[in-house]
């Protein structure tokens, strides 16, 4: 059974893959691999996890403006995520990093589309950012 | 939008300027712009190829070829200071030379500072595009500039268009904190301030504005302190003073400053003295002059500024002084995110900055002792 949510669209386009989730904020240039896409900070809950390919569900980014650069390089080397979600309002820097490197992004504004605090991590998520709609596809 | 921007957005005026309207239009979006607005200034950064990659000099290698700036714009400091023998990698130099040349095609000022604010003649309550953390948030809170608190890639565009998206602290209505963090105590020195701000940064996911209750008014030094711990752990982009009428409040305790401290004074002593970041200006270098008067540094001291406040203080005769004490300068580059300290020359810093701190122990893997500057000066001359 697929459940759908709403969603506000910030870069179009439309993404599939399976759900990288976690409650706290990246700091996508000190916090990521350049390399390998690894969240490689110790203290972030996702540590040792890989960003490719993956929907990435997440409040926003923090801190370094060049953080942008850092998810605009993941794109070029293959190892971005396949669309972003932010749980709260999206911040200039993903937004930005998304617009260029044309990652599909979208956000639950604060939750004013509802909360996705039931989202497991490793679903099946597929982000229709034109159509404001997020589907998450396996039964949760 | 107006006609000659749904022409730039359509590609009429080439394909790098689509970018940077696309860009702009997403961020218009995510802030619910209704219009945007002309810009007096942009502040980029992404000059360091330390932090930008690859992916980043062939970036705007091409988007350089393209286009160039609209408005006056300043650039952040870059990995090094080309004046002075180093043992960086060809691989590096090359490369930052790309990125430099890209700037310059750009027409961008090579100004290879995170202090612009302290260089330049400031447009006094106009609306520009500040990418560098600390000079965003010091600009909003302190010299009445309107800017929210751009990425790299958000500031690029609103260089090459001239324009931004005329939303949250751009709006002289959304200025207006609806967080204050009330400190039990009075923070004193400039690292006191770091940590208060450090903390403000961790506790408020807001892109907007914080208020600090029943403080004093912060100097020069101190509101930098505050504005760079604010960038390095946040995202909100201003702060007010003792402004707070109907905001949510919460407490400040010796205890969060203390857990702050453990959190990124990662070592007892260090092997080197690092000052600066954001760079010293002309006000700090004079007060480190006072603070070593007839005083020796036994350890190594790296001063990173810009090459104009540099040139400046030569003149007025603080360089040779604090060359005296055994400070070094390095020009056009700063202390965190530089291939220049790394854990391969020196195991542990000391440092009065935060900034610092966070970048060199997340980073550049180098643990980092935290203490003031009177402190520090005091305990190490």
């Amino acid at each position: 059974m697929a459940l759908i949510f709403k969603c506000r669209r910030i870069v179009g386009g439309s993404g599939l893959g399976l759900s990288l989730v976690t409650r706290q904020p990246i700091n996508f240039l000190t916090m990521i691999d350049p390399e390998t896409g690894v969240i490689h900070d110790v203290e972030h809950d996702l540590h040792g996890r890989s960003l490719k390919s993956r929907v990435l569900v997440f409040p926003k980014a923090i801190g370094s403006s060049v953080g942008a650069y850092a998810l605009y390089s993941l794109k070029t080397k293959g190892i971005a995520p396949a669309a972003i979600i932010c749980t709260t309002t999206i911040d200039i820097i993903t937004a930005s990093a998304c617009a260029i490197s044309e990652i599909p992004a979208v956000d639950m504004k604060d939750q004013l589309f509802g909360s996705l605090s039931t989202l497991r991590q490793g679903t099946w998520v597929q982000v229709d950012a034109d159509n404001c709609r997020i589907e998450l596809i396996k039964k949760y | 939008m107006t006609r000659e921007e749904e022409k730039g957005l359509k590609g009429d005026y080439g394909e790098t300027l689509a970018t940077a309207y696309r860009t702009l239009v997403a961020i218009g979006e995510a802030t619910e712009a209704e219009r945007f607005t002309n810009i007096k200034w942009a502040h980029l950064s992404g000059v360091n190829y330390n932090t930008i990659g690859d992916g980043g000099v062939t970036f705007l290698d091409r988007f350089s070829r393209y286009t160039q700036v609209k408005v006056k714009t300043t650039i952040n400091p870059m990995g090094y200071d080309r004046t002075q023998p180093n043992k960086l990698s060809e691989n590096f130099i090359t490369k930052q030379t790309n990125i430099v040349n890209s700037f310059k095609r750009l027409g961008a000022m090579p100004s290879f500072t995170c202090i612009p604010y302290e260089m330049f003649s400031v447009p006094r309550r106009s609306r520009v595009s500040f990418a560098e953390s600390n000079a965003a948030i010091f600009s909003n809170s302190v010299l009445d500039l309107l800017t929210n608190k751009e990425s790299a890639l958000s500031a690029l565009a609103s260089a090459v268009t001239g324009k931004a998206p005329y939303s949250d602290l751009r709006k002289k209505e959304l200025r207006r904190a609806k967080l204050s963090i009330k400190p039990s105590f009075s923070p004193k020195s400039e690292l006191d301030w770091g940590l208060l701000g450090y903390f403000a940064g961790n506790v408020n996911n807001d892109d907007s504005c914080i208020n600090f209750e029943s403080i004093p008014q912060p100097d020069l030094r101190r509101a930098k302190s505050l504005a760079a711990a604010m960038g390095t752990s946040g995202s909100c982009g201003m702060f007010t003073i003792n402004d707070g009428e109907d905001t949510k409040v919460i407490d400040y305790e010796p205890s969060d400053a203390n857990s702050k401290m453990d959190e990124l004074g990662t070592s007892e002593d260090g092997d080197v003295i690092v000052l600066g970041s954001p760079q010293l200006g002309i006000n700090e270098l004079s007060y480190l002059t006072g603070l070593l008067e007839g005083r020796r540094f036994r350890k190594p001291c790296m001063i990173f500024t810009s090459r104009v406040v540099h040139r400046e203080a030569s003149r007025i005769g603080i360089v040779d002084k604090l060359a005296k004490t055994g400070c070094a300068f390095v020009c056009d580059s700063c202390s965190c995110l530089t291939p220049l300290i790394s854990r391969k020359e020196t195991d542990s810093i000391i440092t009065n900055s935060i900034k610092a701190a966070y970048y060199l122990n997340h980073y550049n893997n180098v643990a980092v002792c935290l203490k003031d500057l009177k402190t520090i000066t005091k305990d190490y001359s």
